[in-house]
């Protein structure tokens, strides 16, 4: 692949010399039961069998903070601001050890989440749209960037498929919107789809209908992420 | 909304009193002073310092010891270690009517993080949910002074207090001097907009105590502070 110079959301990161990569990132944004484990499972498969190699991130996954981070989490004792920062510290500790070593080193690197995710999660809990953008300005821009859309009711179904209880901050408990859990989870996955709905817009997501069956919305993938690495199978398609 | 900027954080009884400056200035020293007078008189004083939150401090750690911290995560757990304490002590207090006393406030990352090359605005921006303190104390001393007076006392020195993660001399103590001589720099460019109150700290430690008392005195109404009796 040839070296692309990578933009980056809004400022550049500092740390970083050289903005020639060769690797490709793609992040894959929704909720729980959106899907998006499935389709990166089967993303990941596909390209290496067409000889990509894949490295896959997601959040809360750093070896700096990811461990505190749960800890806080099962505690609900951190306040708002204070864990948006520490996400955004697990974040780019993931960027600067893991994704731009990989995408310098030619890799594809399929993005569980990215910082769309955590900026929707931010903002419905109060933060500043221009306070969030400014946290994540010096994150690397995607490739592409892939939002599944499911209907929150549709929601409800697909975790009590995976899970026999709601989760707790997947229902935005957190946020006294209400005490019946089905009702804030309604609520709260209602608010972060409406603040996707406007990142889409901004930020130039594909928007992916997730109630789709698997196979049509692997397909549409593959369609969208092959013509970007040039395999020839999707070329000819794309014509 | 929770993350509001501070200029429309609207108005809150309590007083906000910060000490900055450069390692081996002496500001805790003062700052100690400070609070062991202001509760010795019977006021509500809450006292704070810097990477002292319990919640982040692991990380906090982890990091310094692994050398795993980079100038962008450096920056983001010093704001979340702040921000924990921030919404959790230092607002609540001010807000029922603390006189909180701070040993370093975001003047120390704003400082430490441009030196480490991470963009000035982008740090404000981050620290923009705070406010700013009433009184600001910035202890200046020539650099000379409190590079002797730490590097007498204190012969081996922490990796990052060393600024040695830039990798700008392998030697600790060049380094340490290089990395302070550039935070004494960045604390001088923000005095004057940051509005800080200047205390020559080569004076004598008694001497400078009674300066900074007879300011706050100045500053703040003190017996609206006094604690009130429980029945």
């Amino acid at each position: 692949m040839p070296l692309t110079a990578r933009p980056f959301f809004g400022r550049p990161l500092p740390e970083m010399g050289d903005r020639q990569f060769s690797g490709k990132l793609f992040a894959i944004e929704g909720a729980d039961g959106s899907g998006r484990s499935t389709q990166i499972a089967q993303l990941s498969a596909w390209l290496e069998a067409e000889g990509y190699a894949v490295r896959h991130m997601g959040l809360r996954r750093s070896n700096l903070v990811a461990e505190e981070l749960e800890d806080a989490k099962q505690g609900n004792i951190l306040t708002h601001t204070t864990l948006s920062l520490f996400y955004a510290t697990d974040f780019f500790d993931q960027l600067v050890h893991e994704i731009i070593p990989a995408l310098r080193a030619g890799l594809i690197v399929l993005a569980d989440r990215y910082i769309y995710t955590l900026m929707a999660r931010a903002i419905v809990r109060g933060a500043e749209r221009e306070w969030t953008r400014n946290l994540y300005s010096p994150a690397l821009l995607p490739d592409a960037i892939f939002y599944f859309r499911v209907g929150a009711r549709q929601l409800v179904e697909r975790n009590f498929q995976k899970n026999p209880t709601l989760d707790y901050w997947e229902s935005g408990m957190d946020m006294g919107l209400s005490q019946d859990m089905f009702d804030s989870f309604i609520k709260y996955q209602s608010m972060i789809a409406s603040e996707f709905q406007r990142m889409a817009k901004d930020h130039a997501f594909t928007v992916i209908n997730a109630n789709l069956r698997v196979e049509t919305i692997q397909r549409d993938l593959r369609r969208q992420i092959g013509p970007l690495l040039g395999i020839p199978s999707t070329l000819k398609k794309a014509k | 909304m929770i993350l509001r900027k501070s200029n429309n954080l609207g108005k809150y009884p309590g007083k906000l009193i910060a000490v900055e400056g450069l390692d081996g200035s002496g500001k805790s020293t003062q700052i100690y002073l400070v609070k062991r007078w202001l509760e010795l008189e019977g006021y509500r004083v809450f006292f704070t310092e810097w990477n002292s939150s319990i919640l982040v401090k692991k990380s906090t750690s982890k990091g310094k010891r692994r050398q795993l911290l980079t100038p962008t995560t450096f920056s983001l757990i010093h704001a979340t270690d702040f921000a924990d304490r921030y919404e959790r002590q230092i607002l609540p207090l001010l807000r029922a009517g603390h006189i909180v006393l701070a040993d370093r406030y975001l003047f120390t990352a704003l400082a430490r993080d441009a030196v480490r090359g991470v963009d000035r605005d982008w740090v404000k921006e981050l620290y923009s949910f705070a406010v700013h303190p009433d009184i600001t104390f910035y202890f200046r001393v020539p650099l000379e002074v409190s590079l002797n007076r730490i590097l007498e006392g204190r012969p081996t020195l922490k990796y990052h207090e060393a600024g040695l993660d830039m990798g700008w001399s392998t030697d600790p103590y060049e380094s340490f001097r290089m990395f302070q001589g550039k935070v004494h720099e960045e604390y001088e460019k923000m005095a004057g907009p940051f509005g800080f109150t200047l205390v020559d700290a080569t004076e004598e430690i008694h001497q400078q105590q009674a300066k900074v008392r007879q300011f706050i005195r100045e500053k703040i109404d003190l017996p609206t502070f006094r604690r009130r009796l429980c029945r």
